[in-house]
Protein backbone atom coordinates (compact mmCIF):
# COMPACT_ATOMS: atom_id res chain seq x y z
CA UNK A 1 0.00 0.00 0.00
CA UNK A 2 2.76 1.92 1.22
CA UNK A 3 4.06 2.07 -2.69
CA UNK A 4 0.63 3.21 -4.18
CA UNK A 5 1.41 5.70 -2.14
CA UNK A 6 4.88 6.67 -2.79
CA UNK A 7 2.88 6.50 -6.68
CA UNK A 8 0.90 8.92 -6.24
CA UNK A 9 2.41 11.48 -4.23
CA UNK A 10 5.38 11.43 -6.77
CA UNK A 11 2.47 12.02 -9.68
CA UNK A 12 1.28 14.91 -7.91
CA UNK A 13 4.59 16.34 -7.28
CA UNK A 14 4.83 15.65 -11.24
CA UNK A 15 2.30 18.74 -11.54
CA UNK A 16 4.26 20.72 -10.02
CA UNK A 17 7.40 20.36 -11.89
CA UNK A 18 5.37 20.07 -15.23
CA UNK A 19 3.97 23.89 -14.38
CA UNK A 20 8.06 24.63 -13.71
CA UNK A 21 8.68 23.44 -17.50
CA UNK A 22 5.70 23.92 -19.52
CA UNK A 23 6.94 27.78 -19.82
CA UNK A 24 10.06 26.76 -20.65
CA UNK A 25 8.78 24.57 -22.75
CA UNK A 26 6.98 27.02 -24.64
CA UNK A 27 9.59 28.98 -25.30
CA UNK A 28 11.96 26.98 -26.66
CA UNK A 29 9.52 25.19 -29.12
CA UNK A 30 8.34 28.12 -30.45
CA UNK A 31 11.79 30.18 -31.10
CA UNK A 32 14.39 27.96 -29.64
CA UNK A 33 15.28 30.05 -26.68
CA UNK A 34 16.85 28.02 -23.30
CA UNK A 35 16.02 30.59 -20.92
CA UNK A 36 18.29 30.43 -17.87
CA UNK A 37 16.73 32.81 -16.19
CA UNK A 38 13.13 30.66 -15.95
CA UNK A 39 13.99 28.97 -12.50
CA UNK A 40 14.49 32.82 -11.22
CA UNK A 41 11.35 34.24 -12.93
CA UNK A 42 9.29 31.65 -11.00
CA UNK A 43 11.15 33.35 -7.77
CA UNK A 44 10.32 36.89 -8.66
CA UNK A 45 6.61 35.60 -9.66
CA UNK A 46 5.95 33.78 -6.10
CA UNK A 47 7.55 37.64 -4.73
CA UNK A 48 5.07 39.34 -6.50
CA UNK A 49 2.07 37.34 -5.42
CA UNK A 50 3.98 37.37 -2.14
CA UNK A 51 4.03 41.79 -2.35
CA UNK A 52 -0.02 41.51 -3.13
CA UNK A 53 -1.02 39.74 -0.45
CA UNK A 54 0.89 41.44 1.46
CA UNK A 55 -0.21 44.49 0.63
CA UNK A 56 -3.65 44.43 -0.43
CA UNK A 57 -4.57 41.88 1.77
CA UNK A 58 -5.54 39.34 -0.98
CA UNK A 59 -5.87 35.39 -1.11
CA UNK A 60 -3.08 34.00 -2.90
CA UNK A 61 -5.71 32.69 -5.76
CA UNK A 62 -7.06 36.18 -6.15
CA UNK A 63 -3.26 38.02 -6.18
CA UNK A 64 -2.55 35.65 -8.98
CA UNK A 65 -5.13 36.84 -10.83
CA UNK A 66 -3.41 40.52 -10.74
CA UNK A 67 -0.36 38.65 -11.42
CA UNK A 68 -0.75 36.77 -14.32
CA UNK A 69 -1.47 40.28 -16.30
CA UNK A 70 1.55 41.79 -14.64
CA UNK A 71 4.03 38.85 -15.40
CA UNK A 72 2.29 38.81 -19.30
CA UNK A 73 3.50 42.61 -19.95
CA UNK A 74 6.78 41.69 -18.59
CA UNK A 75 7.27 38.67 -20.66
CA UNK A 76 6.44 40.72 -23.47
CA UNK A 77 8.39 43.94 -22.98
CA UNK A 78 11.72 41.22 -22.05
CA UNK A 79 11.38 39.62 -25.08
CA UNK A 80 10.56 42.09 -27.47
CA UNK A 81 13.15 44.53 -26.05
CA UNK A 82 15.72 42.21 -24.61
CA UNK A 83 15.73 38.78 -26.07
CA UNK A 84 14.64 38.94 -29.57
CA UNK A 85 17.87 41.01 -29.68
CA UNK A 86 19.77 37.66 -29.08
CA UNK A 87 18.07 35.33 -31.48
CA UNK A 88 19.71 34.29 -34.41
CA UNK A 89 22.21 31.25 -35.70
CA UNK A 90 24.18 31.27 -32.78
CA UNK A 91 22.70 29.97 -29.41
CA UNK A 92 25.27 31.37 -27.13
CA UNK A 93 23.69 35.10 -27.15
CA UNK A 94 20.60 33.67 -25.50
CA UNK A 95 22.16 31.63 -22.95
CA UNK A 96 24.44 34.69 -21.87
CA UNK A 97 22.17 37.17 -22.00
CA UNK A 98 19.40 34.84 -19.60
CA UNK A 99 22.39 33.98 -17.45
CA UNK A 100 23.32 37.22 -16.86
CA UNK A 101 19.11 37.90 -16.33
CA UNK A 102 19.32 35.25 -13.68
CA UNK A 103 22.18 37.11 -11.78
CA UNK A 104 20.27 40.45 -11.56
CA UNK A 105 17.15 38.93 -10.95
CA UNK A 106 18.62 37.04 -8.22
CA UNK A 107 20.63 39.80 -6.32
CA UNK A 108 17.60 42.53 -7.32
CA UNK A 109 14.96 40.06 -5.08
CA UNK A 110 18.31 39.78 -2.33
CA UNK A 111 18.23 43.27 -2.16
CA UNK A 112 14.42 43.89 -2.32
CA UNK A 113 13.43 40.86 0.35
CA UNK A 114 16.69 40.35 1.93
CA UNK A 115 17.96 36.41 2.22
CA UNK A 116 15.12 35.08 4.34
CA UNK A 117 13.36 32.39 3.50
CA UNK A 118 9.42 33.34 3.12
CA UNK A 119 6.30 31.42 2.39
CA UNK A 120 2.47 32.21 1.18
CA UNK A 121 0.09 31.97 3.73
CA UNK A 122 -2.19 28.84 3.50
CA UNK A 123 -5.38 28.43 4.62
CA UNK A 124 -7.64 25.66 5.20
CA UNK A 125 -8.18 24.77 1.74
CA UNK A 126 -4.55 24.78 0.98
CA UNK A 127 -3.68 22.33 4.24
CA UNK A 128 -6.63 19.92 3.69
CA UNK A 129 -6.41 16.16 2.62
CA UNK A 130 -8.77 14.07 1.26
CA UNK A 131 -9.27 10.49 0.82
CA UNK A 132 -8.60 8.55 -2.79
CA UNK A 133 -9.17 4.89 -2.62
CA UNK A 134 -6.26 3.40 -0.54
CA UNK A 135 -4.36 6.60 -0.33
CA UNK A 136 -4.93 9.89 0.96
CA UNK A 137 -3.63 13.08 -0.67
CA UNK A 138 -3.52 16.78 0.01
CA UNK A 139 -5.97 19.22 -1.94
CA UNK A 140 -3.08 21.28 -2.48
CA UNK A 141 -0.90 18.41 -4.84
CA UNK A 142 -4.57 17.49 -6.26
CA UNK A 143 -4.78 21.50 -7.50
CA UNK A 144 -1.05 21.90 -8.88
CA UNK A 145 -1.89 18.38 -11.21
CA UNK A 146 -4.87 19.44 -11.72
CA UNK A 147 -3.65 23.18 -12.58
CA UNK A 148 -0.48 21.46 -14.65
CA UNK A 149 -3.03 19.64 -17.03
CA UNK A 150 -5.37 22.68 -17.50
CA UNK A 151 -2.27 24.28 -18.85
CA UNK A 152 -1.26 22.13 -21.12
CA UNK A 153 -4.92 21.30 -22.24
CA UNK A 154 -5.21 24.89 -22.40
CA UNK A 155 -1.76 25.37 -24.66
CA UNK A 156 -2.50 22.42 -26.56
CA UNK A 157 -5.85 23.65 -27.54
CA UNK A 158 -4.25 27.37 -28.29
CA UNK A 159 -1.33 25.92 -30.65
CA UNK A 160 -3.73 23.74 -32.63
CA UNK A 161 -7.30 25.36 -32.38
CA UNK A 162 -6.41 29.21 -32.71
CA UNK A 163 -5.18 31.73 -35.38
CA UNK A 164 -2.43 32.27 -33.05
CA UNK A 165 -1.17 28.97 -32.46
CA UNK A 166 -0.97 28.04 -35.84
CA UNK A 167 0.94 32.01 -36.15
CA UNK A 168 3.12 30.07 -33.46
CA UNK A 169 3.52 26.88 -35.57
CA UNK A 170 4.62 28.98 -38.52
CA UNK A 171 7.02 30.94 -36.94
CA UNK A 172 8.69 28.08 -35.05
CA UNK A 173 9.08 26.42 -38.22
CA UNK A 174 9.99 29.18 -40.61
CA UNK A 175 10.25 32.90 -39.57
CA UNK A 176 10.94 34.41 -42.90
CA UNK A 177 8.56 32.78 -44.41
CA UNK A 178 6.17 33.62 -41.70
CA UNK A 179 6.46 37.10 -42.15
CA UNK A 180 5.91 36.88 -45.87
CA UNK A 181 2.27 35.83 -44.10
CA UNK A 182 1.45 38.71 -42.66
CA UNK A 183 3.18 37.58 -39.11
CA UNK A 184 5.24 39.91 -36.78
CA UNK A 185 7.85 37.40 -35.66
CA UNK A 186 8.63 39.38 -33.36
CA UNK A 187 5.72 40.38 -31.63
CA UNK A 188 4.72 36.29 -31.88
CA UNK A 189 7.98 35.76 -29.84
CA UNK A 190 7.04 38.52 -27.53
CA UNK A 191 3.22 36.85 -27.09
CA UNK A 192 5.03 33.21 -26.50
CA UNK A 193 7.16 34.49 -23.68
CA UNK A 194 4.19 36.74 -22.26
CA UNK A 195 2.34 33.49 -22.27
CA UNK A 196 5.12 31.35 -20.67
CA UNK A 197 4.97 34.05 -18.02
CA UNK A 198 1.73 33.16 -16.53
CA UNK A 199 2.51 29.72 -16.59
CA UNK A 200 5.29 30.88 -14.41
CA UNK A 201 3.29 33.05 -12.29
CA UNK A 202 0.56 29.83 -11.37
CA UNK A 203 3.77 27.77 -11.17
CA UNK A 204 5.24 30.34 -8.64
CA UNK A 205 1.63 30.36 -6.54
CA UNK A 206 2.11 26.22 -6.00
CA UNK A 207 5.79 26.69 -5.19
CA UNK A 208 4.90 29.22 -2.66
CA UNK A 209 1.89 27.34 -1.36
CA UNK A 210 4.12 23.80 -0.95
CA UNK A 211 7.48 25.20 0.18
CA UNK A 212 9.82 28.12 1.74
CA UNK A 213 11.89 30.36 -0.65
CA UNK A 214 14.23 32.70 -1.02
CA UNK A 215 16.33 34.54 -3.85
CA UNK A 216 18.42 31.55 -4.37
CA UNK A 217 16.32 28.85 -5.31
CA UNK A 218 15.58 29.41 -8.97
CA UNK A 219 18.48 27.72 -10.25
CA UNK A 220 17.16 24.20 -8.57
CA UNK A 221 13.79 25.01 -10.18
CA UNK A 222 15.60 25.41 -13.74
CA UNK A 223 17.08 22.09 -13.54
CA UNK A 224 14.14 20.52 -12.40
CA UNK A 225 12.08 22.57 -15.62
CA UNK A 226 15.16 21.41 -17.58
CA UNK A 227 14.78 17.63 -16.82
CA UNK A 228 11.48 17.33 -17.25
CA UNK A 229 11.31 19.11 -20.61
CA UNK A 230 14.20 17.00 -22.05
CA UNK A 231 12.65 13.40 -20.39
CA UNK A 232 9.41 14.88 -22.65
CA UNK A 233 11.49 15.24 -25.80
CA UNK A 234 11.97 19.27 -26.42
CA UNK A 235 8.99 21.36 -27.49
CA UNK A 236 6.32 18.60 -27.13
CA UNK A 237 3.85 19.89 -24.02
CA UNK A 238 2.38 16.39 -23.04
CA UNK A 239 5.87 15.05 -23.21
CA UNK A 240 6.53 17.82 -20.44
CA UNK A 241 3.75 16.46 -18.44
CA UNK A 242 5.24 13.16 -18.71
CA UNK A 243 8.58 13.84 -18.18
CA UNK A 244 7.84 16.16 -14.96
CA UNK A 245 5.72 13.29 -13.64
CA UNK A 246 8.54 11.11 -14.16
CA UNK A 247 10.86 13.17 -12.06
CA UNK A 248 8.24 13.26 -9.32
CA UNK A 249 7.82 9.57 -9.05
CA UNK A 250 11.50 8.99 -9.07
CA UNK A 251 12.30 11.60 -6.35
CA UNK A 252 9.50 9.68 -3.95
CA UNK A 253 10.22 6.69 -4.77
CA UNK A 254 14.01 7.72 -3.86
CA UNK A 255 12.52 9.33 -0.69
CA UNK A 256 11.09 6.24 -0.01
CA UNK A 257 14.03 3.95 -0.14
CA UNK A 258 16.32 6.60 1.71
CA UNK A 259 15.15 9.83 2.43
CA UNK A 260 18.81 11.58 1.77
CA UNK A 261 18.17 10.06 -1.93
CA UNK A 262 14.99 12.08 -3.29
CA UNK A 263 16.99 14.64 -5.08
CA UNK A 264 19.65 12.19 -6.11
CA UNK A 265 17.41 9.54 -7.81
CA UNK A 266 15.31 12.29 -9.81
CA UNK A 267 18.47 13.41 -11.44
CA UNK A 268 19.57 9.66 -11.89
CA UNK A 269 16.25 8.68 -13.55
CA UNK A 270 17.17 12.03 -15.95
CA UNK A 271 20.27 10.56 -16.63
CA UNK A 272 19.11 7.04 -17.18
CA UNK A 273 15.93 8.42 -19.92
CA UNK A 274 18.99 10.04 -21.59
CA UNK A 275 20.84 7.27 -21.89
CA UNK A 276 18.01 5.05 -23.49
CA UNK A 277 16.40 8.04 -25.47
CA UNK A 278 18.95 10.94 -25.84
CA UNK A 279 15.74 13.03 -27.72
CA UNK A 280 13.27 12.60 -24.71
CA UNK A 281 10.38 10.25 -24.92
CA UNK A 282 8.26 12.26 -27.11
CA UNK A 283 10.57 14.28 -29.67
CA UNK A 284 9.20 16.44 -32.76
CA UNK A 285 9.39 14.58 -35.86
CA UNK A 286 10.41 17.59 -37.87
CA UNK A 287 13.43 18.92 -35.28
CA UNK B 1 -0.04 54.79 -63.45
CA UNK B 2 1.38 51.62 -62.20
CA UNK B 3 0.30 49.34 -59.80
CA UNK B 4 3.68 48.03 -58.40
CA UNK B 5 6.83 48.85 -59.85
CA UNK B 6 10.50 48.99 -58.85
CA UNK B 7 12.90 52.68 -59.58
CA UNK B 8 16.59 52.22 -59.50
CA UNK B 9 16.38 49.41 -57.65
CA UNK B 10 19.40 48.14 -56.29
CA UNK B 11 20.50 45.25 -53.36
CA UNK B 12 23.25 43.68 -51.97
CA UNK B 13 24.25 40.76 -49.64
CA UNK B 14 27.22 41.55 -47.74
CA UNK B 15 29.62 43.25 -50.10
CA UNK B 16 28.10 41.33 -53.18
CA UNK B 17 25.83 43.47 -55.33
CA UNK B 18 23.14 41.21 -56.68
CA UNK B 19 20.93 44.15 -58.17
CA UNK B 20 22.10 47.45 -60.37
CA UNK B 21 19.22 49.68 -60.69
CA UNK B 22 16.54 47.66 -61.85
CA UNK B 23 13.48 48.98 -63.29
CA UNK B 24 10.47 47.32 -64.00
CA UNK B 25 6.35 47.76 -63.30
CA UNK B 26 2.84 45.84 -63.42
CA UNK B 27 -0.08 46.89 -64.27
CA UNK B 28 -3.29 46.09 -62.63
CA UNK B 29 -4.66 43.07 -63.90
CA UNK B 30 -1.23 42.02 -65.78
CA UNK B 31 0.93 39.43 -65.76
CA UNK B 32 4.91 40.16 -66.75
CA UNK B 33 7.34 37.53 -66.34
CA UNK B 34 10.98 37.82 -65.05
CA UNK B 35 13.30 35.57 -66.77
CA UNK B 36 16.83 34.57 -66.45
CA UNK B 37 19.58 32.16 -65.96
CA UNK B 38 20.50 30.86 -61.83
CA UNK B 39 22.33 33.80 -60.55
CA UNK B 40 20.47 36.40 -62.54
CA UNK B 41 18.97 38.07 -59.97
CA UNK B 42 15.38 36.83 -60.09
CA UNK B 43 14.79 35.79 -56.61
CA UNK B 44 16.70 38.94 -55.42
CA UNK B 45 14.02 41.10 -57.00
CA UNK B 46 11.23 39.07 -55.56
CA UNK B 47 12.41 39.56 -51.88
CA UNK B 48 13.58 42.83 -52.37
CA UNK B 49 9.63 43.79 -53.85
CA UNK B 50 8.10 41.42 -50.83
CA UNK B 51 9.86 42.94 -48.10
CA UNK B 52 12.60 40.10 -47.09
CA UNK B 53 15.32 41.97 -48.12
CA UNK B 54 14.78 45.82 -46.72
CA UNK B 55 15.61 48.71 -49.43
CA UNK B 56 15.51 52.50 -49.88
CA UNK B 57 11.57 53.46 -49.52
CA UNK B 58 11.61 54.85 -52.75
CA UNK B 59 13.01 52.35 -54.57
CA UNK B 60 9.36 49.81 -54.47
CA UNK B 61 6.14 52.03 -55.05
CA UNK B 62 2.53 50.59 -54.59
CA UNK B 63 0.85 52.86 -56.69
CA UNK B 64 1.41 56.00 -54.83
CA UNK B 65 3.03 54.55 -51.48
CA UNK B 66 7.01 54.34 -51.21
CA UNK B 67 7.30 50.55 -49.49
CA UNK B 68 11.01 49.73 -50.02
CA UNK B 69 11.81 50.13 -46.86
CA UNK B 70 8.81 48.09 -45.08
CA UNK B 71 9.22 44.69 -43.88
CA UNK B 72 7.78 41.50 -45.32
CA UNK B 73 3.98 41.40 -42.99
CA UNK B 74 3.38 44.99 -43.51
CA UNK B 75 3.55 44.84 -47.34
CA UNK B 76 1.70 41.77 -47.23
CA UNK B 77 -0.83 43.12 -45.42
CA UNK B 78 -0.90 46.17 -48.00
CA UNK B 79 -1.51 43.01 -50.54
CA UNK B 80 1.44 42.29 -52.23
CA UNK B 81 1.79 38.30 -51.85
CA UNK B 82 4.76 35.87 -52.52
CA UNK B 83 4.84 32.16 -53.43
CA UNK B 84 8.94 31.90 -52.08
CA UNK B 85 11.20 29.77 -54.26
CA UNK B 86 10.87 26.35 -53.13
CA UNK B 87 7.79 26.41 -51.63
CA UNK B 88 8.89 26.77 -48.08
CA UNK B 89 5.27 24.49 -46.33
CA UNK B 90 5.17 25.19 -42.69
CA UNK B 91 6.17 21.41 -41.58
CA UNK B 92 4.20 21.43 -38.65
CA UNK B 93 0.78 22.62 -40.01
CA UNK B 94 -1.41 20.47 -42.14
CA UNK B 95 -2.57 21.35 -45.86
CA UNK B 96 -5.51 22.87 -44.58
CA UNK B 97 -3.84 25.26 -42.03
CA UNK B 98 -0.91 26.07 -44.14
CA UNK B 99 -3.59 27.59 -46.42
CA UNK B 100 -5.49 29.30 -43.60
CA UNK B 101 -2.13 30.83 -42.25
CA UNK B 102 -2.14 32.64 -45.56
CA UNK B 103 -5.08 34.90 -44.33
CA UNK B 104 -3.10 35.84 -40.71
CA UNK B 105 -1.73 39.36 -42.21
CA UNK B 106 -4.51 40.38 -44.63
CA UNK B 107 -7.97 39.17 -44.15
CA UNK B 108 -10.60 40.46 -46.81
CA UNK B 109 -13.61 39.02 -48.58
CA UNK B 110 -12.99 38.35 -51.95
CA UNK B 111 -12.61 35.52 -54.27
CA UNK B 112 -10.57 33.28 -53.02
CA UNK B 113 -11.85 31.13 -49.99
CA UNK B 114 -10.76 27.63 -49.03
CA UNK B 115 -13.56 26.77 -51.14
CA UNK B 116 -12.44 28.40 -54.13
CA UNK B 117 -8.96 27.22 -53.49
CA UNK B 118 -9.84 23.57 -53.46
CA UNK B 119 -12.07 24.14 -56.79
CA UNK B 120 -8.96 24.99 -58.47
CA UNK B 121 -6.81 22.60 -56.71
CA UNK B 122 -9.25 19.49 -55.90
CA UNK B 123 -6.70 17.08 -54.77
CA UNK B 124 -5.60 19.79 -52.13
CA UNK B 125 -9.30 19.11 -50.62
CA UNK B 126 -8.91 14.99 -50.18
CA UNK B 127 -5.14 15.93 -48.66
CA UNK B 128 -6.64 19.16 -46.37
CA UNK B 129 -5.61 17.17 -43.02
CA UNK B 130 -2.08 15.88 -44.07
CA UNK B 131 1.07 17.41 -43.10
CA UNK B 132 2.03 19.79 -45.98
CA UNK B 133 5.25 18.65 -46.13
CA UNK B 134 3.85 15.11 -46.75
CA UNK B 135 2.44 15.95 -50.39
CA UNK B 136 4.46 15.66 -53.44
CA UNK B 137 6.60 18.92 -54.53
CA UNK B 138 3.72 19.28 -57.55
CA UNK B 139 0.98 19.22 -54.32
CA UNK B 140 2.96 21.06 -52.50
CA UNK B 141 3.27 23.56 -54.92
CA UNK B 142 -0.60 24.00 -55.34
CA UNK B 143 -0.63 24.80 -51.27
CA UNK B 144 2.12 27.45 -51.56
CA UNK B 145 0.07 28.64 -54.63
CA UNK B 146 -3.13 28.89 -52.36
CA UNK B 147 -1.33 29.90 -49.25
CA UNK B 148 -0.60 33.30 -50.72
CA UNK B 149 -4.14 33.27 -52.88
CA UNK B 150 -6.01 33.14 -49.50
CA UNK B 151 -5.26 37.21 -48.47
CA UNK B 152 -6.46 37.81 -51.67
CA UNK B 153 -3.35 40.01 -53.06
CA UNK B 154 -3.79 42.57 -55.24
CA UNK B 155 -0.21 41.46 -56.38
CA UNK B 156 1.16 37.73 -56.70
CA UNK B 157 4.48 36.72 -56.54
CA UNK B 158 5.49 33.57 -58.37
CA UNK B 159 9.12 32.27 -57.70
CA UNK B 160 9.91 29.33 -59.45
CA UNK B 161 6.85 27.47 -59.61
CA UNK B 162 8.42 25.45 -61.68
CA UNK B 163 11.75 24.56 -59.78
CA UNK B 164 11.77 20.61 -59.25
CA UNK B 165 8.80 19.36 -60.70
CA UNK B 166 8.10 17.13 -63.65
CA UNK B 167 6.90 18.55 -67.52
CA UNK B 168 3.88 17.24 -66.83
CA UNK B 169 2.92 18.28 -62.97
CA UNK B 170 4.35 22.09 -64.56
CA UNK B 171 1.97 21.82 -67.00
CA UNK B 172 -0.87 21.27 -64.28
CA UNK B 173 0.48 24.05 -62.49
CA UNK B 174 0.54 26.46 -65.23
CA UNK B 175 -2.81 25.77 -66.28
CA UNK B 176 -4.58 27.56 -62.97
CA UNK B 177 -2.67 30.83 -64.02
CA UNK B 178 -5.25 32.10 -66.21
CA UNK B 179 -7.71 31.18 -63.62
CA UNK B 180 -6.12 33.35 -60.89
CA UNK B 181 -5.45 35.73 -63.30
CA UNK B 182 -9.16 36.02 -64.36
CA UNK B 183 -9.84 36.34 -60.80
CA UNK B 184 -8.38 39.65 -60.67
CA UNK B 185 -4.69 39.44 -59.35
CA UNK B 186 -1.68 40.78 -60.80
CA UNK B 187 0.96 38.31 -61.05
CA UNK B 188 4.86 38.88 -61.20
CA UNK B 189 6.01 35.58 -62.34
CA UNK B 190 9.93 34.45 -62.67
CA UNK B 191 11.08 31.70 -64.14
CA UNK B 192 13.66 29.73 -65.87
CA UNK B 193 11.49 27.91 -68.35
CA UNK B 194 11.03 30.45 -71.23
CA UNK B 195 8.48 29.18 -72.74
CA UNK B 196 6.29 28.10 -69.78
CA UNK B 197 6.77 32.06 -69.00
CA UNK B 198 6.15 33.63 -72.27
CA UNK B 199 2.65 31.59 -72.88
CA UNK B 200 0.97 33.02 -69.66
CA UNK B 201 2.80 36.71 -69.56
CA UNK B 202 1.53 40.28 -71.26
CA UNK B 203 5.29 41.46 -70.45
CA UNK B 204 8.08 39.79 -70.20
CA UNK B 205 11.62 41.39 -68.30
CA UNK B 206 14.88 39.28 -69.20
CA UNK B 207 17.44 39.45 -66.48
CA UNK B 208 21.17 38.61 -66.32
CA UNK B 209 24.01 39.87 -63.35
CA UNK B 210 21.58 41.60 -62.00
CA UNK B 211 19.98 44.01 -64.63
CA UNK B 212 17.06 44.00 -67.30
CA UNK B 213 19.16 43.43 -70.16
CA UNK B 214 15.72 43.17 -72.34
CA UNK B 215 11.61 44.16 -72.36
CA UNK B 216 8.82 43.55 -73.64
CA UNK B 217 5.37 42.15 -74.82
CA UNK B 218 6.15 38.16 -76.06
CA UNK B 219 5.40 38.78 -79.61
CA UNK B 220 7.78 41.67 -80.39
CA UNK B 221 10.46 39.26 -78.82
CA UNK B 222 12.45 37.62 -81.40
CA UNK B 223 14.58 34.52 -80.38
CA UNK B 224 17.34 35.92 -80.65
CA UNK B 225 17.08 39.00 -78.16
CA UNK B 226 15.49 36.47 -75.67
CA UNK B 227 18.90 34.26 -76.26
CA UNK B 228 21.24 37.12 -75.93
CA UNK B 229 19.52 38.68 -73.10
CA UNK B 230 19.38 35.86 -71.40
CA UNK B 231 23.12 34.35 -71.74
CA UNK B 232 24.72 37.52 -73.08
CA UNK B 233 25.62 38.60 -76.41
CA UNK B 234 29.09 36.65 -76.52
CA UNK B 235 27.00 33.26 -76.37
Amino acid sequence: MIWIDTLVQGVLLGGLYALFAAGLSLVFGIMRLVNLAHGDLIVMGAYLILVLVTLLGLSPFVALLIAMPLMFALGWVLQKFLLNRTLGDDILPPLLVTFGLSIVLQNALLEGFSADSQRLPTDALTTASMSLGPVTVGVMPLLTFASAIVVIVGLNQLFYRTSLGRAFRATSDDAVTASLMGIKPANIFATATGLALVIVAIAALYLGLRANFDPSVGPARLIYAFEAVIIGGLGSLWGTLIGGIFIGVAQTVGAAINPEWQILSGHLAFLAVLLVRPRGLFPRAHD
Amino acid sequence: MALLATHNLTAHYGDFQALFGVDIEINEAETIAIIGANGAGKTTLMRSISGVLRNAPQMVRLETAEIGSAPADEIMAQGVSMVPEGRKLFPSLTVEENLLIGTYGRKIDGHWTLETIYDLFPILKERRNSPGTALSGGQQQMVAIGRALMSNPRVLLCDEISLGLAPVVIKDIYKSIPKIKAAGASLIVVEQDIGQAMAVADRVYCMMEGRITLSGRPDELSRDDIHNAYFGASH
